[in-house]
């Protein structure tokens, strides 16, 4: 049920409207400081398209990571019933409030050279850090919690007489899982989807912590606007408001075509 | 003013953290209030040092450090940062300063640096100077090229005539460091003074003279200076004897 206009109290439109101001703001504040004449050539100078493309790559594979393993981890969560479920589903969402740098140490400390897993690692031939694999990594672990978080609250709103009732009509499991549950939970594993890349697209911390900095190989777009603002502040500008055309695009995008219905 | 709060409470922070009982301010004692310095990553544990030790000499007077890259100091100041000392680790980032009109005198050099190679405790890859980075297999990290430190590095790879393709170029000489220390590279190219506070976890081969860089660090009085008679204190401190006495104790060279 909607509330009309007259019917809001005035306090919340003013606190709204200073909440709205305070992420317009330092938007405009880019646009603004945009040296929009140079626009086109700090854009497609050779170095950032490298970057755009390393950062296209590696968060949409840490989404596709995310899928293949958050998707199993938000129904165990969801719906199965264990000892320790609790503690599971919060370090689930640890990487959420860890400060990334701090996560890159750990993955470091895991799966670096001298890591728990380093040597086994390095006896596959597998090196992480330093690596674009271990950007992928970096970027996994800190946006995937946003894909679990949200499909495990889709999972629990799902009404289950659906499946029960198929399950009751002779559809096996997996039946169920491909033709009734996935189509049903579909708004949130693209909401969670999406979520999940716009907060790899993003990533920087654990991916300088974990994964380094170099050109074609780790640096990705924030990356390259950190090092950027250090020589040219131009060219920082530029990126990041590439970056945040890519992100507002997605997730407007991604409101009205499946939030904005609910 | 609306930073009132903040600052006394690093300042008290400061006050708490100093070496040294503040003596009573002497009549004669003109130097007092806080002094804000920013000041180059590569200088945290120097500073600190000085600080404590100019706070000990004017009991009045307080030191409230800011310590960031260079270019991010810049950046702070230029876009309407307060700070009343501004020191850093180049001259092109100082030059930064004087053009966009920050600093109200000429700046003065008050310390140098040298470059050294960080390798990780007991030299495991038996590295023995910077044509050693060369070799493959062996991982080097050094500083991005927009960084003073990295900058220098690659200046002395050049004048060593050595090629090296690092793993990562990483954002300050920090990073170098705590990269080598966690054991994921082998080597890296930082400053002497870097090598020195990265603790026992790391060591240090020295590079020789001719393929050496030697960095210098200037330091000005800024026009915000809110209390110029203490920033110009705190400047004559870091150029006296004692000054010079901290800052070689964390292996920083005369200027």
């Amino acid at each position: 049920m909607r509330l009309r206009l007259e019917r809001t109290p005035l306090g919340i439109l003013a606190l709204a409207a200073a909440g709205g101001l305070f992420f317009v703001l330092p938007l405009l504040g880019l646009l603004v400081r945009a040296p929009w004449p140079a626009a086109v050539s700090e854009l497609t100078a050779p170095a950032n398209l490298v970057s755009l493309q390393l950062s296209l790559l590696t968060s949409l594979s840490a989404t596709a990571l995310a899928l293949v393993f958050g998707v199993p981890l938000a129904w165990v969560n969801a719906r199965l019933d264990f000892p320790g479920r609790n503690l599971l589903r919060a370090l689930v969402t640890l990487p959420m409030v860890l400060p990334p740098v701090v996560g890159g140490v750990a993955l470091l400390l895991a799966f670096g050279r001298r890591g728990l897993l380093g040597p086994a690692l390095a006896g596959l031939g597998i090196h992480l850090p330093f690596t674009t694999a271990g950007a992928v990594l970096a970027e996994t672990f800190v946006a995937m919690p946003f894909l679990v978080v949200t499909v495990e609250a889709g999972l629990r709103s799902l009404d289950a007489r659906f499946e029960d009732a198929a399950r009751t009509l002779g559809a096996g499991r997996w039946y169920v899982l491909r033709r009734v549950t996935l189509p049903a939970l579909l708004p949130s594993l693209l909401a969670g989807a999406v979520l999940c890349w716009a907060r790899a697209l993003g990533e920087f911390g654990a991916t300088i912590t974990f994964a380094g900095n170099f050109p074609g190989r780790t640096q990705t777009l924030p990356l390259a606007v950190y090092l950027e603002l250090e020589t040219s502040p131009d060219a920082a500008i530029m990126l990041s408001l590439a970056l945040l055309l890519v992100s507002l695009l997605v997730l407007v995008g991604l409101r009205q075509r499946w939030l904005g219905a609910a | 003013m609306s930073r009132s709060p903040a600052v006394s409470l690093l300042a008290l922070l400061a006050a708490a953290c100093g070496a040294l009982p503040a003596p009573a301010p002497t009549p004669a004692d003109l130097v007092s209030g806080t002094v804000n310095v920013f000041a180059a990553a590569s200088l945290t544990e120097a500073f600190k040092k000085a600080g404590g030790d100019f706070e000990a000499k004017h009991g009045a007077a307080r030191v409230q450090f800011n310590f960031a890259g260079s270019p991010t100091l810049v950046t702070q100041l230029t876009q309407g940062a307060q700070a009343d000392v501004f020191a850093s680790a180049d001259q092109p980032n100082m030059q930064k300063a004087l053009d966009a009109g920050l600093c109200e005198n000429r700046p003065q050099v008050f310390a140098s640096n040298r470059l050294e190679i960080v390798v990780g405790a007991g030299n495991p890859k038996h590295i023995a100077g910077l044509a050693d980075l060369a070799r493959s297999g062996l991982l080097v990290v050094l500083a991005a090229p927009a960084v003073p430190a990295g900058r220098y590095a690659g200046e002395a790879l050049q004048s060593a005539g050595v090629k090296v393709t690092p793993v990562s170029q990483e954002t300050d000489v920090k990073a170098v460091v705590s990269k080598v220390a966690l054991g994921e590279a082998d080597a890296g190219i930082v400053y002497v003074t870097d090598v020195r506070s990265g603790g026992a976890k790391v060591a240090g081969v020295p590079i020789p003279d001719p393929q050496n860089v030697v960095a210098q660090y200037p330091v000005v009085e800024l026009k915000s200076a809110t209390s110029a008679g203490s920033a110009k204190a705190f400047i004559d401190f870091l150029l006296g004897a004692q000054g010079q006495k901290d800052l070689a104790a964390f292996g920083f060279g005369p200027p």
